[in-house]
């Protein structure tokens, strides 16, 4: 009896301790991925200007984070470093690195001619009825920062936002066998000229 | 009768007028090269700066990267052996101007590959540029210094550095050195295994 309580005890015990370290192994991983994501995306993911562009990701909404790596992983979205780096991260990693950086902050790194911004905010705020050009304030907010798997726009790279906007066609919605929401910006996305691209994204990129 | 010759102009054989042009361009940017600033560092950069064991490379790196890392010999941030023991002093009396004035020098000499890694190393070291190595947590490095290693900015150019200075470089920073440089360089290449290492510095050694 004493030492079937004693047994009991032991095996509780090592259960715990076991359970408490793959937590800590875990949240160890997370964190060294983290680093990993950052070692390009920047310290605080405020993004980063390299050879290419990389995009911010601090306080971008969580479904769009998620929907976006599993669209490299899917070939939805076309982009050979992402794919590498997306596939093989699990899906609860998945799920944990776009928490962190959705509750991540940074000011803007900015950059953008400033005597854009008027004009791309008249767009975003009101679009452009004449050329079928819907305001992105409408399904972006008012604020740009984005819901659910539209994505969080404000403080975004200029650089980066002309290369999405410009491509649009041609990085996203890549796999026929499986559409997704990007099919939802692409008429946008085709009828900005570029001076119309080029305001947008230096107003989106100045704001916090 | 014989005094009148035929009216075509009088004929230089063209040997004569290329080594002249050839005499005048060499003038021309002799009169540069020999300006006491540059010598100074020609003096263990090489010839045409092409680097000189253990001087590296100045021809053809991107201008603002030169000036940086001036300011970082200035500041002493950029702190490594040979940094210390050599560039700390020959920096210290530089302008600003001065600085950017050599920068913009050397930046604009066409650089030559030293192409002087290991042949057998260069597969695994382009994959490594090229891809990274996502289940190491190690970014591609082509996304900050671009598809030929040509560097933009701040960032330098890295393809036809000499094998020796791009391998004790990128060791240095694991050995806890110019960490000044700021993200991400430190904990890119603190990550790296001594292998990968040389498989990177031979790749990039033949890189033009």
């Amino acid at each position: 009896m004493r030492l079937q309580t004693i047994l009991q005890t032991a095996i509780l015990t090592l259960a715990l301790a076991g359970a408490a370290r793959a937590e800590e192994g875990a949240r160890g991983s997370v964190q060294a991925k983290l680093s990993y994501c950052k070692d390009c995306h920047g310290a605080s993911a405020q993004g980063f200007r390299g050879y290419f562009p990389i995009p911010r990701l601090a306080g971008q909404q969580i479904e769009y984070l998620e929907n976006q790596l599993h669209a490299f992983i899917e070939h939805r979205r076309t982009n050979n470093i992402m794919f590498n780096v997306a596939h093989t991260l699990s899906p609860s990693m998945i799920g944990a690195l776009a928490e962190n950086f959705h509750n991540l902050n940074p000011p803007p790194i900015g950059g953008a001619p400033r005597q854009l911004v008027a004009e791309g905010k008249k767009i975003f705020e009101d679009g452009i009825p004449d050329a079928n050009i819907a305001a992105c304030a409408a399904c972006h907010g008012p604020d740009a920062t984005g819901t659910g798997e539209i994505p969080r726009l404000a403080g975004q790279l200029y650089p980066y936002v002309i290369k999405e906007l410009t491509n649009w066609g041609k990085e996203r919605g890549q796999n026929p066998a499986k559409p997704d929401t990007s099919a939802i910006m692409s008429p946008v996305a085709h009828s900005l000229n570029k001076p119309q691209i080029e305001a947008v994204a230096a107003y989106v990129s100045s704001l916090k | 009768m014989t005094g009148i010759r035929p009216s075509t102009p009088p004929r230089i054989p063209p040997g004569p007028a290329i080594i002249a042009a050839v005499c005048l361009a060499l003038f021309a940017t002799a009169a540069r090269a020999e300006s006491p600033a540059v010598r100074n560092c020609t003096w263990c950069h090489g010839t045409g700066a092409q680097g000189y064991t253990p001087a590296p490379r100045l021809a053809g790196q991107r201008s603002q990267y030169l000036e940086s890392q001036l300011a970082g010999f200035r500041s002493h941030g950029r702190d490594n052996p040979f940094s210390k023991q050599y560039m700390w002093g020959a920096a210290a009396s530089l302008s600003a101007q001065g600085a950017h004035d050599l920068a913009t020098y050397f930046a604009m000499l066409p650089p030559r590959p030293a192409a002087d890694g290991d042949t057998e190393l260069v597969a695994t070291g382009r994959t490594i540029y090229q891809q990274g190595m996502p289940d190491d947590d190690i970014v591609a490095c082509v996304v900050c210094h671009g598809p030929n290693a040509e560097g933009v900015g701040q960032i330098p150019r890295l393809g036809g550095l000499a094998y020796s200075y791009l391998k004790r470089t990128l060791e240095q920073w694991g050995q806890g050195y110019h960490l000044n440089s700021g993200p991400p360089m430190p904990d890119i290449a603190s990550k790296l295994s001594a292998s990968q290492i040389d498989a990177l510095a031979s790749y990039l050694s033949f890189v033009k």
